[in-house]
């Protein structure tokens, strides 16, 4: 009897259940209106103005004799492997010249800061380590900071100097992965390889240490998730140790290479007065010849405690953003070795029971602590009402959270100031009066990450 | 490459903590301007009329960049609904300052920051895409994030979070 049985149910095909949620069927397609091919029609005068890059400094030179079917509009993006993402720009060519640029950006949207309103406190890291994919540590230090800024907490010496280790080294992953693909943009495709192998070594130590290689939910509210991992120091050493010597070969292949000299040398130009006027921050702000970096001048974690010098360029072109990035992992490097050598001990995480979990090993012990557990997890804590405002130095520019809470366990508004998402809006700046070519090389100068932009 | 400048802006030059000169300065014109602090920021709460004068003065007193503007739905917990927050940075003084002004849900329209910071373009579209506000001589008050046909504003609090019913196809039958 029980072969046959097996024999039938062999041969039938397995009964399935459509479990269908009424209301869920696929709206019908309705075209949009994005996609028109047309960028001059409805512009008012002052926007034309910013898309020809001539509001802070008029060095738009319009030529009337130009007919205007000598103007073209290409399309480029979102789907552009040289967007870094899903950047979409519609840009008015004269011949091989630019002349007018109009980013359009939102593709990679998703809601973030709506999405943070509905989780707590402690999982808030979670989700904004999601933003700046290739800076996630910097996203979740504003975030706890700001959390810790308004709960009035500060946290273990040993917590701080480990947000110091991972941030910077997360700076110099981010600025490889940035040197990789602007010489990849650009055509030194062997500067790709070189850039992602040596982050390859950074992400390593993050997986050891955090458990990922990205999206790390590492820096929590009260301090990090876990201790430095055994052997941490011979990791970071040997990072210290290979570092150095393969910028060095970075150098011999790009510094004075006459075919990159050419592609970056005076190539999306942006002026100090464009640079401030437009709220652009970080290396593309130093790159132009002002000193501002917020590690200095409001120096978070304790950052300064430790050495390290601020570089700034001179030109504010393609290639200065380059030096001031290859220059700023030397910074940061010492910055690590720095922090790695006079790592304080102690505790990693604030001896506040309201905030940190109780260890696993308490949960079995003591009746407080699974209450604790318990509340922490389900619940979350509640922060007082109040409003601030914390900024880091991402690798990209000034990263802000702010914060507003009404006492609850959520937070009532979470805001991130992005830099990317200001650095971007210079583009028709940089762009104007170039030739296409150089497009794709200033985009890469920019350094945009488009989940940073949209959220 | 260099480190360090000579220039004035930046951290390396000249500068002083002018922290209450610059706002006693900023207080002197706007009687109606009142200056509070949270964990230790300082704040400017500003009427709506004022919205673009106070910051055409913060501009002058120094206060060169405008790193964010945002906005806050209080609901019904306040009675004007809307706060717009503007983040202004002196490079100069090396200071921060929080302005802020509240708007009614009638009529949720102040004046664009944009003339005076071009930077603020952006993350006024935003603003208008997230919370519907009306940013009054922007050039291109524009939805930005959202797609274009879109209806209401997402950041509202009477905006619904939404979510995905989970579909649950072709599972095997369990005896």
């Amino acid at each position: 009897m029980a072969d046959e049985t097996t024999i039938d149910s062999a041969n039938e095909t397995p009964e399935t259940v459509d479990l269908w949620v009424a209301g869920t069927e696929e709206a019908e397609f309705q075209p949009t209106t994005e996609g028109d091919q047309e960028i001059g029609s409805a512009e008012s005068k002052e926007r034309l103005a910013e898309q020809f890059g001539s509001v802070v400094e008029d060095d738009y030179v319009f030529d009337d004799e130009v007919a205007d079917d000598d103007r073209m509009i290409v399309n480029m993006g979102p789907q552009h492997p040289s967007t870094h993402g899903v950047l979409r720009l519609q840009i008015e060519l004269e011949g091989e010249i630019i002349r007018r640029t109009k980013p359009i950006i939102g593709y990679l949207h998703t809601g973030m800061e709506k999405t943070a309103e509905q989780l707590t406190f402690g999982q808030g890291p979670t989700n904004v380590t999601r933003m700046d994919y290739l800076a996630p540590l910097h996203c979740e230090l504003a975030y706890s900071l700001a959390v810790e800024s308004l709960l009035g907490i500060e946290v273990p010496e040993r917590a701080a100097a480990i947000r110091i280790l991972m941030t910077e080294l997360n700076r110099i992953s981010s600025h490889l992965v940035a040197l990789a693909t602007n010489g990849m943009d650009i055509g030194a495709l062997s500067m790709m390889l070189y850039g992602f192998r040596e982050r390859e070594s950074i992400l390593a130590f993050f997986e050891k240490t955090t458990g990922l290689r990205m999206n790390h939910n590492y820096i929590r509210p009260g301090g990090v998730a876990a201790d430095l991992a055994p052997g941490w120091k011979d990791d970071v050493s040997a990072i210290l140790a290979d570092l150095p010597g393969r910028l060095d070969q970075y150098d011999d292949l790009l510094k004075e290479n006459p075919i990159w000299l050419a592609r970056t040398r005076g190539v999306g130009v942006i002026s100090q007065e464009e640079a401030i006027a437009f709220s652009i921050t970080g290396p593309i702000l130093r790159a132009t010849g002002v000193d501002w970096d917020l590690r200095k001048v409001f120096p978070y974690s304790g950052i300064e405690k430790y050495e390290f010098e601020v570089i700034t360029g001179e030109n504010g072109d393609v290639y200065d953003r380059y030096r001031v990035r290859v220059l700023e992992i030397v910074e940061s490097l010492k910055i690590v070795e720095q922090v790695m050598n006079a790592m304080p001990k102690g505790d990693y995480r604030v001896d506040d029971r309201k905030v940190t979990p109780p260890p696993r090993a308490r949960i079995d012990e003591s009746m407080e602590a699974l209450i604790h557990h318990f509340k922490l997890f389900t619940e979350g804590f509640k922060v007082p009402p109040g409003e601030t405002y914390v900024a880091v130095e991402s690798p990209r520019g000034e990263l802000g959270c702010y914060l507003v809470s009404d006492g609850k366990a959520n937070p009532y508004r979470m805001h991130t100031r992005a830099p990317s998402f200001y650095n971007l809006q210079s583009l028709p700046i940089t762009m104007a009066d170039s030739l296409m070519a150089d497009t794709v090389a200033t985009i890469a100068s920019m350094d945009p990450v488009m989940g940073d932009v949209d959220r | 490459m260099r480190s360090g400048t000579s220039g004035q802006i930046g951290w390396s030059g000249d500068w002083e903590p002018q922290m209450n000169q610059v706002l006693a300065g900023l207080a002197e014109g706007f009687e109606d301007v009142t200056f509070s602090q949270s964990q230790g920021q300082d704040i400017a709460s500003v009427p709506a009329e004022s919205w673009k004068a106070f910051a055409e003065a913060a501009k002058k007193a120094g206060f060169e960049v405008c790193c964010d503007v945002t906005a806050v739905d209080w609901m019904r917990q306040r009675p004007e609904r809307f706060e717009i927050v503007a983040n202004l940075l002196s490079m100069r003084h090396r200071i921060r300052l929080r302005v802020s002004t509240t708007i009614g849900r009638e009529d949720p329209t102040v004046e664009s920051l944009t003339p005076l910071w071009p930077g603020a373009g952006f993350a006024e579209r935003e603003v208008y895409d997230m919370f519907g506000i009306i940013f009054d001589g922007h050039p291109d008050l524009t939805r930005i994030l959202m797609p274009d046909d879109w209806d209401g504003h997402p950041l509202r609090k009477d905006f619904g979070v939404g979510s995905v019913p989970v579909q649950f196809k072709e599972s095997h039958k369990v005896d």
